[in-house]
């Protein structure tokens, strides 16, 4: 069984592209495709989860969503592939319709288990902002699985992955990139593994130091609330919830929080929550699975010596 | 300027979720409906705005069932000028973005706006495969919107950052926070919706590419462990050796 995985690599492979191939290599024999300048060293570092063949389209620099369709569909072509595989973040969420439509194939949006076979091809998604998961079979020849981020825990697979450049005629499209305003290199919300996220208990912008503290010593990811990204105390990229990013981390650690429903169905699937809040009645308590009753101007700095003094003695 | 808003209905945010019938189906027991967040507070209201500022219509598309009417006549009232809903269940994406593909692909509209996502199926799907259908350019996570003639300027979320593109109508996008503020419909808009057109037509042939098996409810927290605020060095032992997540 041929499998197509579509995955962005920039300086080096992300969480998200190795799930991608890992997932695909379970499905059948794994062509990765991709664009851009990379370098084959890195590429080549997809072999280690599974990937046996690497198309990569050098003259094609910028996230396109209709030539991304055309450059998969070649590569589904070339390889005559029943499945394609990509990851459900930003491009893929422009890419897995588009392709699924151009194939005339069934597509699971936000796959976070590999399919169930026994009867029929069944894989779970969740639904309903969290808090339901539907089991969804798809019923046409070529599949789109589009992988929820931190999904699953990528294996090493070892294959010698076997580099081509590859390029298909694209198109030309009426859509210009004319800026893009960068946040960074840090590890993007949606795939980052720790998170520390806090709210309006934190009183104002300018106490955020012991947050990014915490963050610093357990190499988290930093988020908020959504009053704290509309009043503009953090921004907009930060605001975990229902109309921010929806994220499933290892560790969600929320401070001064509340923990609305909105806020609760952007978090919810994340594996442990720590909630602190001084307010013992704050019904992010029945969603935590550890909460500390107090103050974060006092809890935060004492659980980041704890966790220093914690990593000193793994060393 | 003509503009074509798909608009979906959607369980209230603050529902309880229960399934019924072995878990094939949604308990629509004491459950509120509402326009899904993204099409109405988003997508619709930018629309509204465009063509309030620059001339032309807006247009509401729905594939429902007679059900659906109530939340297709509060898009009226917050100032569509006419609906149209393809009566069928909406069951499977391919074959929702058909149906709306089909309809708009004779009436040249210049921009087909969708919510990011709906917060039921939260497949952000049907945008993208409108777009196939029609060969059109896909805006995906739009967050700004601005036309001058056929050119539109748009933000956009992308990995790491935030995408200016420029795009030429006609294209599709999916709305996300940001590009507008929710309206809420004043009592003449409510009156003057009761008479405005809604165009209930067949859907075309498409067979579903996908089916819901069942549903399930995660597993339920099994409750919450309270560490003392003087005792931080338990609950990173905690962290490390119980979840196993430090």
């Amino acid at each position: 069984m041929s499998v197509v995985v579509f995955v962005e690599v920039k300086n080096k492979v992300s969480k998200a592209a190795m799930e991608a191939v890992y997932y695909g290599s379970q499905l059948g024999s794994v062509t990765v495709v991709t664009y851009g300048d990379t370098s084959e060293e890195i590429l080549k570092e997809l072999g280690n989860y599974g990937a046996e063949n690497i198309l990569v389209c050098r003259s094609l620099n910028e996230s396109n969503d209709q030539a991304l369709t055309n450059l998969i569909g070649a590569a589904v072509e070339k390889t005559n592939a029943e499945f394609v595989v990509l990851a459900q973040d930003q491009t893929g969420k422009g890419v897995g319709p588009r392709i699924s439509a151009k194939l005339n194939a069934g597509h699971i949006s936000g796959a976070i288990d590999l399919p169930e076979t026994s009867n029929g091809f069944v894989v779970k998604t969740n639904v309903y902002s969290g808090k339901a998961i539907a089991h969804v079979a798809l019923h046409s020849a070529k599949k789109v699985i589009s992988i929820l981020p931190n999904s699953l825990a990528p294996q090493l697979n070892q294959k010698d992955a076997n580099l081509e450049e590859f390029s298909p005629d694209l198109g030309t499209f009426g859509i210009k990139v004319k800026e893009l305003k960068s946040q960074g290199d840090g590890v993007p919300l949606p795939e980052a593994e720790l998170v520390v996220s806090a709210g309006r208990g934190l009183k104002g912008p300018e106490n955020w130091g012991i947050v990014e503290d915490l963050a610093d010593v357990l190499g988290a990811t930093t988020a908020c609330s959504r009053p704290v990204a509309d009043i503009g105390w953090r921004p907009h990229h930060e605001h975990v919830g229902q109309t921010g990013v929806a994220i499933r981390p290892n560790l969600y650690i929320a401070a001064g929080i509340s923990g609305a429903i909105q806020h609760l169905a952007g978090v919810n699937g994340s594996k442990v929550i720590v909630v602190i809040n001084t307010d013992p009645e704050a019904p992010f308590f029945k969603a935590a699975d550890y909460g500390i009753v107090g103050d974060a101007f006092e809890v935060l700095p004492r659980l980041t010596e704890a966790v220093k003094k914690f990593s000193a003695s793994q060393n | 300027m003509k503009l074509l808003v798909c608009i979906s209905k959607v369980p209230d945010t603050t529902s309880k979720i229960n399934f019924v019938d072995n878990n094939t189906k949604f308990d629509e027991n004491g459950v509120q409906y509402i326009v899904n967040p993204y099409d109405e507070w988003y997508a619709l209201v930018r629309a509204l705005e465009l063509v309030e500022a620059q001339g032309g219509s807006v247009t509401t598309i729905t594939v429902g069932t007679a059900s659906d009417d109530p939340t297709i006549r509060k898009a009226l009232a917050i100032g569509a000028n006419d609906a149209v809903r393809i009566d069928a269940d909406p069951s499977d994406p391919h074959f929702v973005a058909k149906q709306i593909a089909e309809y708009a692909k004779n009436e040249n509209y210049d921009i087909i706006l969708t919510g990011k996502e709906t917060i039921n199926y939260n497949g952000s799907q049907i945008g993208g495969m409108i777009a196939e259908m029609l060969n059109t350019p896909f805006v995906s996570l739009a967050t700004k919107l601005d036309v001058t003639n056929n050119v539109a300027t748009l933000e956009r979320d992308v990995k790491g950052g935030v995408e200016v593109v420029e795009v030429i109508t006609p294209f599709v996008l999916s709305a996300a926070k940001g590009m507008a503020e929710q309206r809420i419909p004043n009592m003449r808009g409510i009156m003057a919706a009761r008479t405005k057109p809604l165009n209930v037509i067949n859907p075309v042939e498409q067979e579903p590419l996908s089916s819901v098996v069942k549903f399930e409810l995660p597993d339920a927290k099994s409750g919450c462990k309270y560490i003392e605020p003087e005792n931080m060095d338990e609950l990173v032992e905690l962290l490390h050796n119980e979840a196993k997540v430090i």
